[in-house]
This record gives C-alpha cells, structure tokens and sequence, in this order.
C-alpha cells in the first residue's frame, strides 16, 4: 500500500544488473513495454493459426488433417473437425485477438514503452505495479491456452460468452472446464488491466516534464492517457460480470440461467435467472472495450500522418476533443449489440442515436487527418503507409457501423457476415494497422536500428490490398443473409453457392498471413542486422526523439527535459529546420 | 488511490445494477432475515474508521492506532463469518434464492477487499510498531486511511442496499 500513496519519488530504482532482474522481473516500463508487444506477437500469430484453420474447414470441409487429431482428440476425430471445435476455435480466436493482441499490443505495449518518454518521466508512476501487470497478464495468457488442453477442450461461446451456454457446463464440449478457463483468464486479464490503467492515469496527471501542458502533450499520450480511463471502468464492469457467471457455474447461484430450461433431455436445476442481465453486463464492458483497442492507434496515426506531412496535425484542439467525445459516448451505447435481444423501441432508439452520435468526433478525427495531409510534403515511408491505410480501413469500417447503428436494418444484419465484415476492419485491422504503424515508427527508438523499408512496403501492400479481399465480400455475404459461426455450408442450399466467394476469401487469406512472415523476418532481422538508427531518424519533434536510441535505463540520463512548445511544429515559417523540438527554448523567449 | 477506488466503485456499480434487474424482473425472490450481528459488526467498523482517522491525525505516535483499527477489522471480518454461519444454520445457502446469492456475493465481495485492507493495516502498523521511520510513511497512512473509510462507507450502502432493497 505505501507505494500506492505517492506518485514521485517511488520511481528512483536503479539500473538492475541480473539477467532475471534485467529482462525477466524487469522495472524498467521499457523492458515491460517489449514483453507486452512481445506477448501480443506471439498471440497473434496464435490467433491468426486458429483463423486460417476455420477459414480452411470452411471451404474444405472435409479435408482430412491428421496433425490436427493429434493436437484436438475429441474435436477432431479422424482428422475432420466436428462443428464443436470450429466453434471452440472462434471463441478462442476472438478472445485471443481481443485481449491479448489488441488490448495488449497497443496500449500496454508501446503505451509503457513510449509514454514515459513523451512525456519526459523517467519511469511508470509505479513501476512494481506496472512488473506485476504483466505477469498477471501472461499468467492470463497462459491459463487461457491451457482450456484447449483440458478434457472437452475450449469454450464454444464465443468471446462475448452469452449465457445460459457459457454459464452450464453441461451445454457442450468445453463448456465444462475450458470455460471456467476462460472466465479465470480473463478475470486475471482484468485485474491486469485495471492495475496497468492506473498506472497509465497516475503517470499522465503527475510526471509530465516542466513545461508540458495536457495541451501540449502528443496525441498518442492523449489516446493512451484516455484509453487508461476506459479501461478502469470498463475491466472493472468485466470483472464483476465475470465473477457472477463463475458463481452460477460453480456455486449453483441464478444470476444468468433462466428457469426451466432443459440440456440433453434434462431440466436444469436453476431459476429466473436473466441472460439478458450478462448481456447488458458484458456490453458495458464491451463497447468501450472497441474503443479501448483502436484510440492507441488513432493517437499513433495522428503522430505519423503529421511527422510525414511535414505538417502540424490539423486541429489540435479538436482531436483532444474527439478523442475525450468517443471515451465518453463510447459507455453509452452498449444497447446497439442488443437490438434483437427484445428491448424497447425507446431504447433502441436511444441507443442507435448516441451511437450514430458517435460518428461526429469520428468524422472530425478522418477529416482532420486528411486536413493534415493535404498540402503536406508527404514522406512515404513504411509507418506513413500504415497510418494512411489505418484511415482507409476505418473509414471502410465506420460506413458499415452507420448500417449496424440502425436498429432496423441491424435486425436483419444481425447475426451475418455483414457484421464479422464491419467488426474486422474497424477493430480488427484498423487496430492492427495502427501497430504495425507504431511498430514501423518506433523500431528505431526501441532497438536502436531502422526496419527495412522496401520489405515493410511490400508487407504494407500484401496485407491492405489482403485485408480488403478477406473482409470486403463478407459484406456481401451478409447482404445475402449468410449466418455467421455456421462451421460449414455444404448443408445449406442456399449459401452453398457462396462456396467460389469462400474459396477466394480463404485463399486471401492464406497470402495475407504469409505476407506476415515477411514482418515477422524483417523485426527479428532488423533487430540485429538492420541500418543503424540516429536519434531522430524521422525528423520528429516529440520528446522521445531527444534521447539515444535505445533510451538509457532512465531515459534522460538524469536529465529533466523542460518543454516549450506543443507536439507537432512542423514547416514553421522562419525556423532554421523543417521542424522545431518539443525542448527548444522559444527564440522570443531565449533573448529574455 | 482515488483512481483504485473508482475501480471499486464500478465494481459494485455493476454489482448493484445485477441486483437491481435481478430482483425487478425475478417472480422467484424471497426476502432472507438478516442476522442481526450485522448491526454489531456495522458499529465494529465505524468504530474503526474512528480510530483510523486518529491514527491520521496523531502522525508521529500512530501505531497503537493503527493496531486498534487493524484488531477491530479483523474482529469485523470475524463477524460477517459469523453471520454466514448463522445464515447457514438456518438453512439458507448461497445457491438458496437470488436475494440469498447477492447476499453471500456483496458481503464476500467486500470482505475481500476490507481483507486487502486489514493486510495493509498490518503492513503499516507493524512497520511503525518497529519504530521504523521510512520516506512515504504519513502517505502511506493516508492512503490506507482513505481506502478504509471508503470500505466502510461502502458497507454502509450495502448494508442499507441489503436491509432496504432486499424485502
């Protein structure tokens, strides 16, 4: 408790020696950082695996795997996969995807890595808290992975976990232990979270340099600092939920089971339960949860777009707004993922306005981007190309959202690939695209080399033209009222003849996960054979950018940088450079 | 520490929001008789935010304070299993009825984090019973002081939520 009370002082550790206290129970929120974003890439590619699997068992459904009967017994028998494990399979792809890659990579990853820097701090408010996140989340991770392993393997009910399946463990394979698995993993992963976004808040409001207003801060420290505040109210919403569907699985309580229901012939003894009650539980959590995965990038974009414009970001004052609109009416719009759930015309109305409300400080963000490049001696470089992809596929997303947000057409959307399509480009690869911009653009800075320029190119180009031929014709499937969560359509006269559309998509989807292994190589490579990097490669102005590459354990060598000016002066009529750093004394005020 | 508690807060937001819906939609709930050791253990924990806060103030000599208000947490702690126990004996459970379920739920849940409590308690009050004077000792008496009003409060609202709402 005595290191929760104040903010300075806890922070002056020094320089572990000790490869354990170095790079395994690591303070430093450096070294965190890269667990964190080294914990999410191996997520991902675990995420990944799972979705090529279904996309595979969608197009050949009966393509026998014998390598797959040995890692599934019971899910693939004979080497096919039952609808069970296909199920089980997109549970855990999504969960997987969801918390441990876009919540993780993002906020905790280059959040601890780089908002200590930008704001001229020499560590996390709490770097001990900050240690313990981590391995909390990786103990998450791994009680996560283990449900696969457990007798019925892992959880069918998806990532949102609907009761009454999620909450009996009679009703289904991996209902039993694989989801206690997973209510413990992501309880683990919120308690995580909560502790980490008061870390983020603390470090934000009490350890910025002399000089640094909250309106001189960059972006990204806005979308992060904003992001930490979602996040302990959101997890906390999660963790309660979580532990009232933990209570009607094991302790026989009827928070979520209705009366009366009956699962493999037999009347299960519980009563008047609401699963409705989860629902509106889970969304609470869940919608700024969305918001939670995608403003790191907004704020990572922001940075990109302006550095490579050459220009200040169009609109300060107005992104800082945008960004505080969406965490805002982002807890109020839970409803719209519970259209068809009964609820009131009123409410629905209510929920569909707010969220379509939504679309302004959305609209202000993409237009103040576009403001920014416009007119701007723009730099093509790897960061700039995902960050320019990063607005397309949130525009393409977004358009979808405005359908979804309309209770009547939701109803009949619902349900279909219409919204895997819009959910996928708006949270999944618009979040993605903001890491790989992120990652691109901070290379430099973290391993003191430059990425590989013609082979990130290639990487961007594979993968936008890729994301865009995976999820651009499922928009189409939903149009003609295909299910989502169907394991096959070979059953099914109707959609059977989407099986060509299937096909393409799924071989889309093969190259776009192998142009990831071009990435993959050019990290690992330039992370040892890459151009060495200078301080200030790009040319930027953020405080990050004043120190060596890598930063010294305390970042300023002791130093306390003091700030001058806002974060993005870019082309200032007059000034020697193209750009002016955050630290430079005002010339008006150096002849003081 | 005030962020921490906006934490809890939403916590039992959502606690009491479950309990809202649960109860307003249910034909199946039954109001239980709650022990009336609560009332005992109420007066127990608001005599320990009392000494708490004498803890906060002294400064300098706060440790036998300090060592009151962890010995009455603990003694609160006690009470709350024993009104469990007493529950039980008269035969109502956790998996009884839902007033039952929220019941065990809410005082569970803020057992726990009066428990965190009372460790941080013994924490601060053994290190200053040693005499050890360290940098942040009056921020950590602060820290803990507010954290421990809070859950008092807190069990005050759930008390009042139980008593009230539970009929």
């Amino acid at each position: 408790m005595a290191e929760l009370a104040p903010a300075h002082a806890a922070h002056a550790h020094a320089a572990p020696t000790g490869f354990i206290r170095k790079y395994i129970f690591s303070l430093d929120h450096k070294v965190i950082g890269l667990q964190y974003y080294f914990l999410a890439l191996v997520a991902v590619f675990v995420g990944m695996a799972l979705s090529l699997l279904m996309r595979w068992h969608l197009v050949w459904p009966q393509s026998h795997m014998g390598w797959l009967e040995k890692l599934f017994p019971a899910g693939a028998a004979g080497g096919v996969m039952t609808p069970e494990l296909y199920l089980s399979l997109m549970t855990m792809h999504g969960t997987i995807m969801v918390f441990f890659v876009l919540t993780t990579a993002p906020q905790s990853g280059f959040g601890n890595y780089i908002l200590p820097i930008q704001i001229g701090a020499e560590d996390m408010a709490f770097p001990t808290l900050n240690m313990l996140s981590f391995w909390v989340t990786f103990v998450g991770f791994v009680v996560l992975i283990a449900a696969f392993f457990v007798t019925g393997g892992a959880p069918l009910s998806g990532w949102t976990a609907y009761p009454p399946m999620s909450a009996l463990p009679e009703a289904g394979p991996g209902e039993g232990a694989g989801q206690t698995l997973w209510i413990v993993s992501l309880a683990l992963f919120s308690a995580a979270s909560l502790l980490g976004a008061l870390n983020f808040i603390t470090t934000t409001l009490d350890l910025r340099a002399r000089g640094l207003s909250l309106m001189r801060m960059p972006l990204t420290c806005w979308t992060w600092f904003v992001t930490a505040i979602l996040g302990l109210l959101a997890f906390a919403v999660l963790l309660a939920a979580g532990v009232l569907l933990l209570m009607d699985r094991i302790a026989g309580t009827s928070f979520f089971v209705p009366a009366g229901l009956v699962v493999s012939d037999r009347v299960i003894n519980h009563s008047g339960g609401s699963p409705l009650l989860w629902q509106h539980l889970f969304w609470f959590f869940g919608h700024p949860e969305v918001y939670i995965a995608i403003l790191p990038g907004m704020g990572v974009v922001s940075q990109v777009i302006s550095t490579f414009s050459r220009k200040p970001i169009f609109g300060y004052r107005a992104m800082v707004f945008a960004i505080l609109a969406i965490g805002a009416l982002g807890f109020g719009v839970w409803g719209h993922h519970m259209f068809i759930s009964g609820m009131s015309p009123y409410s629905a109305m209510a929920f569909s306005v707010l969220t379509m409300s939504i679309g302004v400080p959305s609209a202000i963000k993409t237009f103040n981007w576009i403001g920014t490049l416009w007119g701007g001696k723009i730099r093509f470089t790897t960061p700039m190309m995902f960050a320019i992809g990063f607005v397309s596929v949130f525009v393409t997303g977004g358009l979808s959202g405005m359908f979804l947000g309309q209770p009547p057409v939701d109803l009949f959307f619902h349900d279909t690939y219409f919204v895997v399509a819009h959910f996928h480009m708006i949270m999944g690869v618009a979040s993605i695209f903001g890491i790989f911009a992120a990652t691109y653009y901070w290379f430099p800075k973290m391993f003191g080399r430059m990425m590989n320029d013609p082979l990130g190119k290639l990487h961007f180009w594979i993968t936008f033209i890729g994301v865009y031929a995976v999820f651009g014709p499922m928009h189409y499937l939903g149009l003609i009222g295909h299910p989502r969560r169907y394991a096959e359509i070979t059953g099914v006269n109707y959609l059977a003849q989407s099986h060509p559309l299937h096909l393409f998509m799924t071989i889309a989807a093969l190259i776009t996960v192998g142009a990831q292994l071009i990435f993959l190589f050019n990290l690992f490579w330039s992370m040892f054979k890459g151009k060495k990097a200078e301080m200030n490669p790009w040319e930027a102005t953020t405080l990050e950018w004043t120190v060596p590459s890598p930063p010294p354990h305390d970042n300023f060598a002791g130093a306390h940088p003091v700030v001058y000016r806002g974060p993005y002066e870019y082309s200032v009529p007059g000034a020697p450079k193209d750009y002016i750093m955050q630290n430079d004394p005002e010339p008006a005020k150096a002849a003081h | 520490m005030w962020l921490a508690l906006g934490a809890v807060v939403m916590v039992f937001a959502a606690f009491t929001s479950a309990y809202v819906v649960r109860k307003g939609m249910s034909l199946d709930w039954q109001a239980i008789r709650l022990p009336s050791i609560l009332w005992l253990n109420t007066a127990v924990l608001l005599a320990s935010s009392a000494t708490i806060e004498k803890a906060r103030r002294e400064r300098q000599s706060c440790e036998s304070w300090l060592a009151a208000t962890s010995v009455l947490g603990a003694a609160f702690l006690a009470g709350q299993y024993v009104a469990w126990q007493q529950l039980r004996a008269a035969g109502v459970f956790l998996a009884s009825n839902p007033s039952s379920s929220f019941f065990y739920l809410l005082t569970g849940a803020h057992g726990v984090h009066l428990l965190g409590g009372v460790l941080a308690l013994f924490y601060v009050a053994g290190r200053a019973w040693r005499g050890a004077e360290w940098p942040n000792r009056q921020a950590a008496v602060e820290a803990t002081a507010l954290y421990w009003h809070f859950m008092d409060g807190l069990w005050i609202y759930l008390f009042f939520l139980l008593q009230v709402g539970g009929k």
